[in-house]
């Protein structure tokens, strides 16, 4: 178990937690008392810490080593019943960016998302999970895929950014990414897009369009990650709390703002504490989400998806007020 | 101890009593370092006569060299940003955006207006890059998506003229849906089946790159401009590597699949004036 530094208060007492238990073990002491009155205790910091967290403090969470990524995700949500599929059959296959169709309460879906790695080697193989434009070709290879044999789609975005690289420019990141947001717009099928961890920019909207786009609570989503809005904003890197604190980044601002439909709720402590009950969530809202989507005809939701991104941004218009 | 001697002084007069030339007279190009009158590289329309340099330059010389005799009718004029998110940085929103309209006259990084090129309609949206990096925020999206609504309702083709750093990072998450909007919106004037054309100009990079700009029915560029997702530094930086000679230029971009055609500044309006005929149902 990793704790953040705001998390130390949590961890302590989680410390002498076991020390009661192993007491009660070793010994015929009764802790009995001792260990509820710990557990409670447990509760109203968890509680008190989290209901009071930063936006710096949740993009840390949103980035917090033992939180579950996509395949987590995955493997919860269809138990099991998933087919990885591969490549974008022009230059390779995109470890960053994985997808395949599995089951969720017996529907078969299409599940897309970036990947991230737990340990330095898996993080590397993953490349942090950052995708290249083949990524994000597999991606639409799959949705179009998933089109054909009318299966919805689900997406899970957490990634740092498109990746930066020579080859990725020599392969048209841009490119990839902007035919992503155009035939996203216009797929037959129902999308939902859940951010279960970090949403950076242009990367993250690559797999971003959908007729419900949702975001777990401890999760950001901006056109910029607060580190490199500090470094270029106030040239340094030390004032990534304000920057994170200026994008108005969170579920909350975001959900305030239009941008998204809906903000997941994560159990009191962060999904990474509590993964079981997390992809529980997770998958409730999804087949939640399916069946109003399921009623609707295919060209009605391809028009309510492009009303409803058409209708974002706010702008001062002295004949037409927008929003 | 040197080895030779100076026997005469050298550049006797002071700072102060330098003679300059006065300004706006001459144009030095920053690529061949050849020098003509500023009057002769305006008509050249800022292409350096020696070495084809393409100067930048902006909405106002696009519509005058696009737009038969430089008539149009400007669509939402008067849009400007709202602040949506009342950001402050260094400096306040707010006041990078009135400084940025006092200096540049503009109410924002795009303008957009409807009138005839070689008497053929077309709606023409076209960025500033002085005003704040031509960076995108609601105000650059909501007036692409109204100009694509109007070349629909006049069945106009519809040129965009990109030249910008990418999204604008003081509207956030709302600079970064405009992508959104503007793919969204191209997919009703693909409907319709009126042509776009995308014109990248130096720089176009970013948000911008990842979206519209390379949504073309034809991706077109003025030479030797540079055209990315991430930014130059950035990639550098993230290989450790010097980057190859003509990386991200126009031609790469050509070379690697992503362009249709480099277009010399001085051809454009009879090449786009043949390709709207060529598209002409």
């Amino acid at each position: 178990m990793n704790f953040l530094d705001f998390e130390k208060p949590i961890a302590n007492l989680l410390e002498q937690l076991e020390k009661a238990k192993e007491i009660a073990t070793s010994s015929k002491v009764d802790v009995g008392p001792t260990l509820i009155e710990l557990e409670k205790k447990i509760e109203s910091t968890r509680k008190d810490i989290f209901s009071k967290l930063s936006p710096w403090q949740r993009v840390q969470l949103s980035r917090h080593p033992d939180r579950p990524y996509t395949l987590n995700y995955i493997e919860a949500v269809t138990g099991g019943d998933f087919m990885e599929l591969h490549g974008d059959r022009t230059v390779k296959d995109d470890k960053a960016m994985i997808g395949g169709f599995g089951t969720i309460d017996g529907q078969s879906v299409m599940i897309i998302g970036q990947q991230k790695g737990s340990t330095t080697k898996q993080r590397q193989f993953r490349n942090f999970g950052m995708a290249n434009p083949e990524g994000y070709r597999k991606a639409l290879r799959l949705m179009k895929l998933a089109e054909k044999f009318n299966k919805p789609i689900v997406t899970f975005i957490d990634t740092p950014g498109a990746y930066p690289g020579l080859e990725a420019e020599e392969r048209g990141q841009g490119e990839a990414i902007a035919r992503n947001l155009y035939e996203m717009m216009l797929l037959k099928v129902p999308v939902i897009c859940i951010v279960i961890g970090e949403g950076a920019s242009g990367g993250a909207l690559g797999i971003g369009i959908g007729d419900r786009v949702l975001m777990l609570e401890n999760t950001w989503y901006s056109v910029i990650s607060p580190e490199s809005c500090s470094s270029i904003l106030w040239r340094s890197w030390d004032f990534k709390e304000k920057a994170a604190m200026a994008l108005k980044l969170t579920a909350e601002d975001m959900l305030e703002q239009k941008l998204i439909d809906g903000i997941v709720r994560e159990p009191i402590g962060g999904a990474h504490a509590f993964p079981e009950q997390m992809f529980e969530i997770v998958k409730n809202e999804i087949t939640k989400q399916l069946d109003v989507l399921n009623k609707l005809k295919p060209e009605e939701r391809v028009e309510q998806r492009i009303a409803k991104f058409c209708a974002m941004g706010v702008v001062n218009d002295i004949v037409n007020q927008v929003n | 101890m040197s080895w030779f001697k100076r026997i005469s002084e050298g550049i006797t007069t002071s700072t102060k009593e330098k003679k300059e030339t006065p300004e706006g007279l001459w144009y030095k190009c920053p690529s061949c370092k050849s020098i003509v009158p500023s009057n002769d590289h305006a008509n050249q329309l800022y292409v350096c006569s020696t070495c084809s340099f393409h100067e930048r330059i902006g909405s106002k010389e696009y519509f005058e060299l696009l737009f038969d005799d430089n008539a149009f009718d400007e669509l939402n004029k008067d849009m400007h940003s709202a602040d949506p998110l009342n950001f402050t940085d260094t400096k306040k929103y707010a006041d990078r955006l009135k400084d940025s309209m006092a200096k540049s006259g503009l109410t924002d990084a795009i303008r957009t207006a409807h009138g005839n090129l070689d008497g053929q309609g077309v709606v023409i949206a076209c960025m500033d890059f002085r005003f704040i990096g031509g960076s995108m925020g609601s105000v650059m999206g909501e007036k692409i998506a109204r100009a694509i609504d109007h070349a629909i309702k006049e069945k106009t083709p519809f040129l965009l003229i990109s030249k910008s750093g990418g999204a604008r990072m003081m509207e956030a998450a709302y600079s970064l849906m405009q992508m959104a909007k503007t793919s969204a919106k191209l997919t009703r004037l693909s409907e319709a089946g009126l042509p776009y054309i995308s014109l990248l100009t130096d720089p176009t990079t970013g948000g911008v790159t990842a979206s519209f700009a390379m949504l073309g029915d034809m991706n077109i560029a003025e030479p030797v401009a540079l055209i990315g997702f991430a930014g130059p530094r950035v990639v550098k930086e993230t290989i450790g590597k010097e980057l190859p000679k003509g990386f991200q230029t126009s031609e790469f971009v050509l070379e690697h699949g992503f362009l249709d055609k480099i277009i010399d500044r001085r051809e454009m309006k009879a090449k786009l004036s043949q390709i709207f005929r060529l598209l002409k149902k």
